[in-house]
């Protein structure tokens, strides 16, 4: 097993919760690291997360500092970028 | 970037293997050339840019190779449409970072990659089922699957490597299911003795989890759980079992992105962008290479970005080049005889599973008489944010529907990026770029 590699870490604020991540991964691993596997609602009221990883499925999308529908899997996270899931804004 | 609206004599969509050897190639020229991409730096998927260390081997070589070219490198850029200019050549729409982006081009290389096939089967929506290569991504953009349970399946030759980076990171791999049988899996990998190189990866490959179970002629039949998957049923067809898991990856095989080829006009057989012996599609001046004209790996996609990116920027092509790329897609074509879907994962979907997932479709909304047309039109299936690029094979597989034409836009796109005179000229006003 490799270590992971220790890089700076940044504050960001999922769902109203500050929370401490590496910097330079994507919001999608952010939200899956901290034990947030369901990203949105779906238009029947399912909850879904990531799928392909790779800006195809739509299925990650969040809000990222109040800009809705973003792909959490081609973005990476910045210091003090706020993150919503459907959990909070009801989406 | 500095302008949002320029001129260059070659645009390549995609900054995988095959848009980054076009570009080299077209760039060492002298041609004005940029290569967009929607990624976070050049290298497609696979050679994502990993935050686990930096890249190595063929991916280096290149991605060193285009630093040094003059191409344009333009990350998290996606391409939603391109049009032929009265005046000569192509506008390439897009948006860059989310706000628009506009290029125009002589010429067009296509080398927009591959996604994976997902098909769908009961559970398939719950969080935590990812694709094989969509967990590969996620790892490599930094989630943690250290001390995950994770079940790989499905069909293809990524689920060796991805399972064995999986467990080098610190996964437990319960279980990695080939859907194809024993037999054509061996007569594949019998193949492989003809390339060293590619036979002592395997091996190493599979010495990186030895103590994972490969199974043949097996496949995930459902899968259960409840904010995110928590156990999936396999079955080789006459037996079942459960697994208890925290990741289920699944996919299979890869299909090409042909969509902006589609746009185009280009013409595509069975989903294949078709090209001549240098690239050329059916459309003058629209170059294609790589995985759209025929899954086939990045060896050939190497090859063909080279043989694209020399031909549209108006050099000649060598004969060693073009019987390369014969060579090359006459192995390809032997993985797709070994890792055909068995009519079995047709019937795995259930009258309630949702089949597209954007608008939670299901499949008993769906009538195996109307035309992949008349699905969108009466239950808006395929016509969510993916615009199809999910249900679309799924539905192909199950319906046997083929995939309609491409209007623009062929990605959701913000509205403010139709109105990109606008907005570009605001912008500079505003000195906001």
């Amino acid at each position: 097993m490799s270590a992971e590699p220790s890089v700076a870490s940044i504050d960001v604020v999922v769902n109203g919760q500050r929370m401490r991540v590496a910097d330079g991964i994507t919001v999608a691993a952010a939200l899956l690291n901290s034990g947030e596997p369901s990203f949105r609602s779906s238009v029947g009221g399912e909850v879904r997360g990531p799928v392909c990883g790779m800006g195809i499925c739509y299925e990650c999308r969040v809000t990222i500092d109040g800009i809705a529908h973003q792909r959490a899997c081609l973005r990476v996270v910045a210091n003090e970028m706020r993150i919503d899931t459907a959990r909070l804004n009801g989406r | 970037m500095a302008d949002s609206r320029r001129e260059f004599d070659v645009v390549i969509v995609g900054a995988g293997p095959a848009g980054i050897a076009a570009a080299c190639r077209a760039a060492e020229s002298g041609r004005r050339s940029i290569v967009l991409d929607e990624g976070l730096g050049p290298g497609g998927q696979i050679w994502r840019p990993s935050v686990r260390g930096p890249h190595g081997g063929a991916a280096a070589h290149w991605i060193t190779r285009l630093e040094a070219s003059r191409a344009v490198v333009q990350r998290s850029t996606s391409v939603f449409d391109i049009r032929r200019r009265a005046a000569g050549g192509f506008l390439v729409s897009g948006e860059h970072d989310g706000r628009p982006f506009e290029v125009s081009g002589g010429a067009i290389v296509l080398a927009t990659g591959a996604r994976e096939r997902f098909l769908p089967f009961p559970g398939w929506t719950l969080p935590n089922v990812v694709g094989i290569g969509g967990a590969q991504a996620l790892l490599k953009s930094g989630t943690s699957f250290v001390g995950k349970r994770v079940v790989i399946a499905g069909s293809g030759p990524l689920l060796l490597p991805v399972a064995a980076s999986l467990a080098k990171s610190g996964a437990k791999v319960a279980l990695v299911a080939e859907q194809a049988a024993a037999s054509s899996v061996r007569k594949f990998a019998m193949g492989l003795w003809r390339r060293p190189a590619m036979l002592m990866q395997a091996a190493m490959l599979r010495s990186a989890f030895l103590t994972t179970s490969y199974a043949t002629g097996t496949w995930v039949a459902s899968a259960r759980g409840d904010s995110s998957v928590r156990e999936v049923t396999i079955t080789d067809g006459a037996s079942t079992r459960m697994i208890a898991c925290d990741y289920l990856c699944v996919a299979f095989g890869l299909i090409p992105n042909a969509e902006l080829a589609r746009l185009l006009g280009c013409e595509v057989e069975h989903g294949q962008v078709s090209v001549d012996a240098t690239q050329a599609t059916t459309i003058d001046d629209v170059y294609c290479a790589g995985e759209p004209t025929g899954i086939g790996g990045v060896d050939l996609s190497i090859v063909e970005g080279q043989i694209a990116g020399l031909a549209a920027s108006g050099q000649s092509v060598s004969e060693g080049l073009v019987s390369r790329a014969a060579r090359l897609r006459h192995e390809a074509s032997r993985m797709d005889a070994a890792f055909a879907l068995r009519p079995e994962l047709r019937t795995l979907a259930g009258p309630d599973t949702i089949v597209c997932r954007c608008e939670d479709v299901r499949l008993r909304e769906l009538n195996p008489r109307w035309t992949s047309r008349q699905a969108k039109l009466y239950t808006r299936a395929g016509m969510g944010p993916c615009q199809g690029r999910v249900c679309g094979a799924a539905l192909e597989h199950l319906m046997g529907w083929s995939s309609d034409s491409v209007r623009p836009p062929v990605q959701p796109a913000r509205l403010g990026s139709f109105i990109s005179d606008v907005a570009v000229s605001s912008s500079i006003e505003n000195g906001a770029h």
